[in-house]
């Protein structure tokens, strides 16, 4: 046996069990919150263990904090814009990946710096800019202000990835004499797959997860998502914490979904971006 | 994970081959569908990226309050800013953020990559658990912890088991812990990212050379600095960019858990450039300060990279 494959000591789990569970407290404690009952919070502390078992918070969520239309436009914003990026993306990247357009390197690495830029410097003029269009306080505003700021990752991603594929396949379709629009279709498209759907999980949390572009474009609280519903929810129920802990959980549990299900391109789709 | 392999290879092959092979499967003439397919998410991203970008760097010269025309004031933004205290508070706590949520997500992601590198019984559920986390957005990971740091919460309530009831505080409206607070619970949504870099990392590790340094008597600690960690230098790039970008970014954690308060004291630069430009609605002065967090970040960047090229000279 070699000296660096050795077999774990028994301390390490002895260690790691305890680590872990210190490092999921915060999710516990935040369930145990949210399912006590306002009473029991305050007669015995936030920091005490559940002894009672009420869904109030969960239902003063809903009913005050009108969260149920929160995640209706955070899913709406997230699934237009995740789409919209990548089909806006993978056409970009089978452009520059596929033919000889001059100055193709530098057109990708421009994109992708655009995404690189600290939103910050972005905030003020997007602001004006959906003012002066007219689209200020709209999803659409989000959706299109998510995009074009995605855009760029996504497209050297997908680049990468159509560089990769094997060169056979494109001489095969000029051959047969298919145009561009349906060798993107039908062979490049499906072929992505893969990479698309790492992308695709990790867009959807970033967008969904996103605060600072609705506080950017939006001003009408019925149109604010999730992220930005809680907040104010905060400052509604500030001392009624098992509102605010179901709240939490609820803005949590659809991108901790889409996480379980979809781990390993998640994890995948992290570690295409450590390639830029 | 194919996509991602696929990715790393990439560089590969288009290095190794110039000249003749690298035309292979790129296509002749440009068909017209195919500048449509380029100039559409081309022209989405200069005018909501790039064109915003310029106009800051324009309205960080002027005064405007957003209604009526912007009046040019020249450098005036820029020297205001060194003589605003919350500015200096704002550069000061987010150089203290750099530091300490770099180097705390880079320590802890570094450790638990190592100790979870090879597979065992219950590693994918260690590693699973540790990056959780980072599902969750900045905004609930803020509330989270706000609530473990209220008085008699999770955080004080363990405190009074172990018999320091004396350490317990107002984690959060105490000026002196309150950006600390922040950062550590910023830290435990990092670490499973950093990780997850790592992993990938350790895995194109060459294991032999690591062996050979054992049986030239190498301890594991040397055998790690001396062996592992120079072959992580790539990764250390990414992450070094990341953290940097990240640290510069961070706005909604402390949005969600102090707002920059109590007294400025939380207050970073991308908090201030929000409460300037849109709560005061100081456009311009807001765009300067937004400037200075772009200079920062590629300054930091180019500095970074200028350096480990000339090492590697």
């Amino acid at each position: 046996m070699s000296v660096i494959n050795r077999p774990r000591p028994a301390w390490f789990h002895v260690i790691m069990v305890p680590f872990t569970l210190l490092w999921l407290a915060p999710i516990v404690f935040v369930v145990f919150v949210a399912v006590r009952s306002f009473d029991d919070i305050a007669a015995r502390g936030l920091g005490a263990l559940p002894a009672s078992f009420s869904l109030e918070g969960l239902v003063t969520a809903f009913a005050g904090g009108r969260l149920g239309a929160a995640l209706v436009n955070s899913a709406i914003v997230t699934v237009f814009a995740v789409i919209a990026s990548l089909a806006l993306a993978a056409v970009a990247a089978f452009a520059l990946s596929r033919f000889r357009i001059p100055f193709r390197r530098t057109i990708l690495l421009v994109m992708l710096a655009g995404n690189l830029l600290p939103p910050q410097i972005l905030l003020i003029p997007v602001s004006r800019i959906t003012q002066s269009l007219g689209i200020y306080d709209t999803l659409f505003a989000v959706i299109v202000v998510q995009v074009g700021f995605g855009l760029g990752f996504y497209t050297f991603v997908l680049h990468g990835f159509m560089r990769s594929l094997p060169a056979e396949v494109f001489e095969a379709t000029v051959l047969d004499g298919a145009g561009a629009g349906r060798t993107f279709w039908s062979i490049v498209l499906p072929l992505c797959r893969p990479a698309l759907a790492a992308l695709a999980a990790l867009a959807t949390t970033w967008i969904f997860n996103d605060l600072i572009w609705a506080m950017t474009v939006l001003r009408t609280e019925t149109k604010f998502p999730v992220t930005a519903a809680l907040l104010n929810l905060q400052g509604g129920f500030s001392s009624a914490w098992n509102v605010i802990a179901s709240g939490s959980l609820v803005a949590a549990i659809p991108t901790a979904i889409v996480f379980f299900v979809f781990q390993k391109q998640f994890v995948s789709g992290l570690l295409v971006g450590s390639n830029k | 994970m194919t996509g991602a392999t696929a990715l790393r290879a990439r560089p590969r092959t288009g290095g190794s081959a110039p000249g003749v092979r690298k035309r292979r499967g790129v296509l002749g003439r440009v068909p017209v569908l195919v500048w449509v397919f380029l100039a559409v998410p081309l022209a989405v991203e200069l005018f909501w990226v790039f064109w915003p970008a310029f106009n800051s760097f324009s309205l960080s010269f002027t005064s405007w309050k957003g209604v009526g025309p912007a009046q040019p004031v020249g450098f005036a933004n820029y020297e205001r800013l060194f003589a605003d205290p919350v500015f200096m508070t704002a550069l000061r706590n987010n150089a203290i953020w750099v530091v300490g949520f770099g180097g705390l997500s880079v320590a802890g992601g570094l450790a638990l990559a190592v100790a979870l590198n090879r597979p065992g019984r219950g590693i994918s559920i260690y590693r699973s658990a540790i990056y959780l986390p980072m599902v969750v957005s900045l905004a609930v990971t803020g509330l989270l912890w706000r609530v473990m740091y209220q008085p008699d919460g999770p955080i004080d309530a363990g405190l009074g088991v172990l018999g320091l009831d004396a350490w317990s505080r107002q984690w959060l409206a105490d000026p002196d812990t309150a950006l600390y607070a922040v950062l550590i619970a910023a830290v435990w949504r990092q670490v499973g990212y950093i990780m997850v870099l790592y992993l990938a990392g350790l895995k194109g590790v060459d294991p032999s050379l690591e062996e050979a340094a054992a049986v030239d008597g190498a301890n594991a600690w040397q055998r790690f600095w001396r062996v592992v960690m120079p072959q992580l230098r790539g990764v250390n790039t990414v992450i070094f960019a990341v953290t940097v970008i990240d640290s510069l970014r961070t706005f909604d954690i402390v949005w969600a858990m102090t707002r920059g308060g109590p007294y400025n004291m939380t207050q970073l630069l991308s908090t201030y450039m929000f409460q300037q430009g849109f709560t005061l609605v100081n456009l311009g002065y807001g765009s300067a300060i937004a400037v200075v967090i772009f200079v920062l970040a590629v300054a930091f960047i180019i500095t970074y990279l200028v350096r480990q090229s000339r090492e590697e000279a």
